[in-house]
């Protein structure tokens, strides 16, 4: 077991802007550290850097204290699920599983032992004779998984592993993940761009955009206190609506914006004149689309609550102030100061 | 009539109902009678060039035809005898094999070295590449023709350079003589033919092999990295196995061409010396044409067939298999 340490970590590719700029991050011993941010922000890239399959154009990795940046990616005990999972197209399951021990030279007992371990927790028994070809997504990145685990790495690096799965085998995919990284506690570095996945399983969650971290932080510490807009409004379905009062954006989530009349006096709020245009009904929810101003808003309520105000008509809209982040209009930036 | 505006110009289409008869103008969307048309030119060729030359080498071996008489009178298997009891036909047979076998398997190894060369990133990659593939754009007589200059048995530029570096002349490594005669010594004149088929063999090979190397994903060769392989691991679990069957192809292309070839010997050495380098296709070629005995010429030619038949059956298997990974 060991924990995961990039300095200032670059990578430029050509005359570009950077893809990774200036990252410093750690995941703890353990940790289930998750890599969010939107497509091309440098996420495999960085996690390229950490598993030594390219080289940073300046910065160091770090792996359990020891400098490891020019260190090839066999020498750093790290295994990798790729996000095409990339098994061997010619090898069977089970030759595939044993690929890493047999270049390591384990004993042929000891293989053995080890694949029908990893065979049998992640449920691969009947198909070791198999090839890749003959297996559906799920189980090649079961298959993909075992041959990473197998190996007793100190370090996991997952890209994407369950973008290839459909919404259902991902929600059970994603719950059996979690689990197994509990049970055997390996530091975990996991990348994706759906905001469910992260914070359904990160520990923390690193939200990444152009190239540099924007916040760090526990799935609730990233959604109620974005640090900046982007975090705001990349993470929550629908996202944070911003609204701008003078030099400030007045930030709040869709579920916290209801009627003023809904509030009572005791607890301070602030007010908005809403205007209501469309409403969407989602099953469990139903959300209100409208103006404030001329910004677009969103509210969000249960489905069972009797709403008592109609489409198109202004109606006095209030959110508590505890609820309420504040923006620098122009930079963006999060301000602990209540306008 | 019908009308409608155009969306991007504005302008008024119209059409009538006569657009919609049947008439000839639409025959060449039909593609059962399109595609037989366009067949036409290939089936003519094929038929012409192959199917009648083929026919008439077989109608040949079976019968007494000489240049003399054309006439065709039966004999059965008379010339395959005859043929077959000649020392000159035995040891072409024989080169035909070696030439064939050894070149390709030297051929193989060089450009499986060549191919990993050049799929690595360097400066000047696009002038390699140009390069290597520059034996394979020469018309072959033209090629054979410089090789005849290189080895030649007094001006050969080897021997010059050679000589400069003390290897060649009185009491050197290579022996006596001023010059190595490559075409005037048996085992020399083989090997120059080899060598010949290789120079000329290699560059598609390379090429055939390049392709298949890209068609590695990235992601693969990255896994087998980071699971630890070394480079010589990678090289034979990984590579070679997921390379075979584009290597197959490579190989038998490579066959193909050398079993058939003539250019080269006939160029070369014409077989010499004395009938040392002569193979199937030339020996054919000497029987039949330089000495006017058909029947003889076809029925060595005929030899060639049946490996032929394997290989492009081979070929097919592989082509087929390839298509179901
Ligand atoms: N080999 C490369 N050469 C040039 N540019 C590259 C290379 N690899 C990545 N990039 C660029 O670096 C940036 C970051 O790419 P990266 O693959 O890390 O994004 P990502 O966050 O993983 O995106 P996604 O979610 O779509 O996988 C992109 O702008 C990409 O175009
Ligand atoms: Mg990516």
């Amino acid at each position: 077991m060991a924990s995961v340490e990039v300095r200032e970590i670059v990578k430029q590719f050509g005359e570009n802007a950077p893809a990774v700029d200036h990252i410093s991050l750690t995941a703890q011993d353990g940790e289930f550290l998750v890599l969010l941010g939107p497509s091309g922000c440098g996420k495999t890239t960085l996690l390229r850097m950490i598993g030594g399959l390219e080289p940073p154009t300046s910065g160091d990795v770090v792996i359990g204290n020891h400098v490891v940046t020019h260190l090839p990616p066999r020498a750093r005990r790290i295994a990798m699920v790729f996000q095409s999972y990339a098994l061997y197209p010619h090898m069977s399951v089970h030759d595939n599983i044993a690929f890493p021990l047999r270049a390591q030279g384990t004993p042929k007992a000891e293989q053995e032992k080890r694949i029908n371990w990893a065979a049998s927790i992640l449920g691969l028994d009947g198909l070791m004779k198999r090839k890749p070809r003959q297996l559906s997504g799920g189980q090649r990145q079961r298959v993909a998984l075992a041959r990473a685990l197998v190996r007793e790495p100190s370090v996991f690096l997952l890209d994407e592993p369950l973008s290839n799965l459909d919404a259902q085998r991902r929600a059970s995919a994603r719950d059996e993940l979690q689990q197994f990284q509990r049970s055997i506690g390996t530091t975990t570095i996991y990348v994706t761009h759906d905001q469910v996945e992260a914070m359904g399983m990160g520990d923390r969650i690193a939200v990444l955009n152009l190239g540099t971290v924007r916040q760090i932080g526990t799935p609730q510490e990233i959604y109620d206190d974005p640090a900046d807009t982007f975090v705001a409004t990349f993470l929550g379905s629908p996202p944070m609506n911003l609204v701008e009062r003078g030099t400030m954006l007045h930030g709040f989530r869709p579920e916290h914006f209801s009627p003023a009349a809904w509030h009572d006096a005791a607890n301070p709020f602030e007010r908005f004149s809403f205007v209501p245009h469309r409403e969407e009904y989602l099953g469990a929810e139903r959300l209100i689309y409208g103006e404030v101003g001329d910004e677009k808003v969103v509210a969000r309520f249960p489905a069972t609550t009797q709403l008592d105000f109609s489409i198109g008509h202004p109606v006095e809209f209030g959110v508590a102030t505890r609820h309420m982040r504040y923006f620098d209009a122009e930079s963006g930036v999060r301000s602990y100061e209540t306008p | 009539m019908s009308a409608l505006t155009s969306p991007s110009t504005g302008e008024t289409l119209t059409w009538s109902d006569d657009d919609f008869e049947p008439d000839g103008r639409y025959l060449l969307d039909n593609s059962r009678l399109l595609g037989p048309i366009m067949l036409m030119p290939a089936v003519i060729y094929i038929i012409g060039l192959v199917g009648v030359p083929f026919a008439l080498a077989i109608a040949y071996a079976f019968s007494d035809v000489t240049v003399g008489d054309q006439s065709i009178d039966w004999v059965g298997l008379r010339n395959f005898r005859d043929v077959w009891g000649n020392d000159t036909f035995q040891r072409a047979l024989r080169n035909s094999f070696m030439f064939a076998i050894v070149s390709q398997v030297i051929v193989i190894i060089l450009a499986n070295m060549l191919a990993m060369v050049l799929s690595a990133n360097f400066h000047g990659k696009r002038i390699v590449r140009f390069l290597v593939l520059l034996p394979w754009t020469t018309p072959i007589a033209l090629a054979v023709i410089g090789w005849l200059w290189t080895l030649d048995n007094v001006y050969s530029p080897i021997d010059a350079a050679l000589r400069e570096l003390g290897l060649l002349g009185p009491g050197t490594m290579f022996g006596p003589g001023k010059n190595m005669l490559w075409l005037a010594k048996p085992d020399l004149a083989q090997l120059s033919v080899l060598t010949v088929h290789v120079w000329r063999t290699l560059p598609l090979a390379t090429v055939i092999l390049l392709a298949g190397l890209a068609a590695i994903p990235q992601d693969v060769k990255d896994a087998a990295d980071v699971d630890g392989a070394s480079f010589w691991r990678q090289f034979f679990y990984i590579r070679v196995p997921l390379l075979i069957p584009i290597m197959t192809v490579a190989i038998l292309y490579g066959i193909v061409f050398t079993f058939t070839d003539m250019t080269v010997v006939y160029i070369l050495t014409r077989g010499g010396p004395i009938d040392n380098t002569q193979v199937l296709a030339s020996w054919a070629f000497f029987t039949g044409v330089e000495a006017s005995n058909l029947a003889h010429g076809a029925a060595i030619a005929l030899f060639l067939f049946p490996l032929l038949v394997v290989v492009a059956l081979i070929m097919l298997r592989v082509a087929k298999r390839a298509e179901t990974v």
